[in-house]
């Protein structure tokens, strides 16, 4: 059984037909690629599995649950954990209060210990605390932990918001974009902590990108996509050299 | 210049951080505490009415400030929590019980206005509030039979074991440290899940959601405790007044209380401490500095409202963080005598979503 599976998902807004029956799986451990040109319907893809649209057809399945009409605060307790491609983190606060926000599906307490801060409450906030500091330690934040996000630059930004997606302690991370706005050797970095997350913690990856290298370098498929459809889905260097593809990029 | 050696993650969840907070805030309550001994009665009476204002603002706070949702009728919520207070105290409730229940039954009716209030945000969110207050407003004129209408309706005196608080120095005591409680339940909530849950809905809806937030859930929650806790500032509020009549909580008390946040500096508990010296003692203020000026200047009407908008405006243009945030660059330039930069702060001139009203 795949991780994740859709099957013939489709939303459209209006007339526009953003993703048109697109079928695809992915099984656990791999990282899968989606690339495409601009208006794809790949973010599209992305919004519709962590619901925040509804599709208009179709069936998505998470190890065999089916997904379709979960609710939108639902999603990241069964093991979907994102970011987003133009960085939605808290920006008034700071990167640690960032990072605990991502524990908040692990809470146990209630409201009523919270207000009278119990000694279960700060047992939790110290296991959180130890879990963030793990994540901290792996992808080198320990210099920003209490800055400001408002006060930090894009790339770390970009970096803050997967470290807050890890601390949900995810099955399955959705990256969009993970390398836009990110220089040559960020980029390079990114890849070596994907395999980090994907081979040590085991976290299976699905990632839009731009960025050709870092899909070959990092992913096992990747699916590509034109117009809200489906071109095809295999290796990278058999998507990258399918004629649809070259098609899709470079016109005719 | 402090440097926080950190040797244990103990040290950012415990409310006091450092010697200097044990010995500054230490100085702070010594101070509070001993004002009965030095402090004459009309002024002591003043600060009572500042703590009861800190209180109402502590609940507006976490909700504009903390949750990034406008309320513009706060003072329904005041007006609930008295009415509540003085009706049940008139059936010969005993006063703690009877203020318990004013608070409990102000969350009850938050909880109850956050339904409607979860479809909007920003400038729909204020107006639909603000239409909630004139409601409430005229139930208390219309009413008669429980409100008393335009003839309003006495407030018995809290009277407990034989002891009346009414007295000015007993009820000083007992609104600064219904204070206290009140802030350091609202800190326990921001340095707990129940809180950065509601800081993660004011920055990104979004996010928050695909973090695991119910949104509705946290809203719903930050309107109860918001209601709640101006609902307790009204128990204690009906007592000042002593009288209460719907003319006491009007659209004018909602603008005020809202001022009181912002003014003090939204997104922080030092800000509803300032914003609440600010809104209590500046009419004072500005009545005495009236008396010595030379009577072409005194006598025009309306003057008190003049400079204290006047004040207000000052303040939304120049320090949109508040007096809060004038505090803490004033701080840091002895801090770092000689090496302050203005600079330092320019970048840091950035909106909460709550004032951007989305």
């Amino acid at each position: 059984m795949s991780l994740l599976e859709a099957e013939q998902l489709s939303i459209s807004f209006g007339g526009v037909k953003a993703v048109q029956s697109v079928s695809f799986s992915v099984e656990a451990g791999e990282v899968f690629s989606i690339v495409g040109p601009n208006g794809a319907g790949k973010t599209t893809i992305f919004n519709l599995i962590s619901r925040i649209y509804d599709s208009t057809a179709g069936r998505l399945s998470f190890s065999g649950q089916d997904i379709t009409r979960v609710e939108t605060h639902a999603v990241a307790g069964l093991g979907i954990a994102r970011t987003f491609q133009n960085t939605e983190l808290f920006e008034q606060e700071t990167v640690l209060n960032n990072l605990l926000i991502g524990c908040h599906i692990h809470r146990k307490t209630r409201f009523w210990q919270d207000i009278l801060f119990s000694p279960s409450v700060r047992r939790q906030e110290l296991a959180f605390r130890r879990a963030v500091e793990d994540v901290i330690d792996l992808l080198d934040l320990q210099t920003y932990r209490h800055q400001i996000i408002g006060n930090l630059p894009y790339g770390v930004r970009k970096m803050v918001e997967i470290a807050r997606a890890l601390c949900l302690k995810p099955k399955l991370l959705l990256l969009d974009e993970p390398s836009s706005g990110l220089n040559p050797e960020e980029t390079d970095d990114l890849a070596f902590w994907l395999e980090d997350i994907n081979e040590a913690l085991g976290i299976t990856v699905i990632m839009v990108e731009h960025d050709m290298n870092l899909v070959g370098q990092a992913s096992d498929r990747v699916m590509a996509m034109a117009d809200g459809q489906l071109l095809t889905i295999g290796s990278p260097a058999e998507v990258q050299n399918h004629p649809e593809v070259l098609r899709a990029y470079l016109g005719q | 210049m402090r440097f926080i050696r950190r040797t244990d993650y103990e040290q950012d969840i415990n409310l006091v951080q450092h010697k200097g907070h044990v010995l500054w805030y230490g100085l702070l309550l010594l101070l509070v505490f001993s004002a009965p001994l030095w402090l004459d009665r009309f002024l002591l009476g003043e600060f009572t009415y500042v703590f009861i204002y800190a209180i109402a603002g502590l609940g507006l706070m976490l909700l504009v400030g903390y949750t990034g949702l406008v309320s513009l009728g706060h003072a329904a919520f005041l007006a609930i929590g008295a009415y509540v207070h003085a009706f049940l105290l008139g059936h010969g409730w005993p006063f703690p019980l009877s203020m318990l229940f004013a608070t409990g039954f102000s969350a009850l009716v938050g909880a109850l206005i956050a339904i409607p209030a979860l479809r909007m945000t920003g400038i729909y969110l204020a107006v639909a509030t603000l239409a909630f207050a004139v409601i409430v407003e005229q139930v208390l004129v219309h009413w008669e039979a429980v409100t008393g209408g335009f003839r309003g309706m006495a407030v018995p005196k809290p009277v407990l074991f034989g002891i009346n608080f009414s007295d000015p120095t007993l009820f000083y005591f007992l609104s600064l440290l219904l204070l206290l409680v009140s802030l350091v339940l609202v800190m326990n909530i921001l340095r707990s899940p129940s809180g950065r849950a509601m800081t993660a809905v004011r920055d990104s809806e979004t996010s928050a959601e695909s973090m695991g937030i119910h949104l509705a859930g946290t809203k719903t929650l930050a309107f109860a405790l918001s209601a709640g806790f101006t609902g307790l500032a009204g128990a204690l509020f009906a007592h000042r007044l002593t009288y209460l009549a719907p003319d006491a909580f009007t659209i004018v008390t909602s603008i005020q209380l809202l001022l009181m946040v912002v003014v003090g500096g939204l997104g922080s508990l030092h800000g509803v401490v300032f914003g609440a010296l600010f809104v209590g003692l500046l009419p004072q203020i500005i009545a005495i500095a009236r008396d010595s000026a030379p009577p072409v200047v005194a006598q025009i009407p309306g003057l008190e409202p003049a400079v204290f908008g006047l004040i207000m405006i000052l303040f939304l243009i120049y320090e949109p963080l508040g007096i809060y945030g004038r505090w803490q660059k004033i701080r840091q330039f002895f801090e770092e005598f000689p090496l302050y930069r203005r600079a330092t702060h320019r970048r840091q001139k950035t909106f909460l979503r709550t004032e951007r009203l989305r």
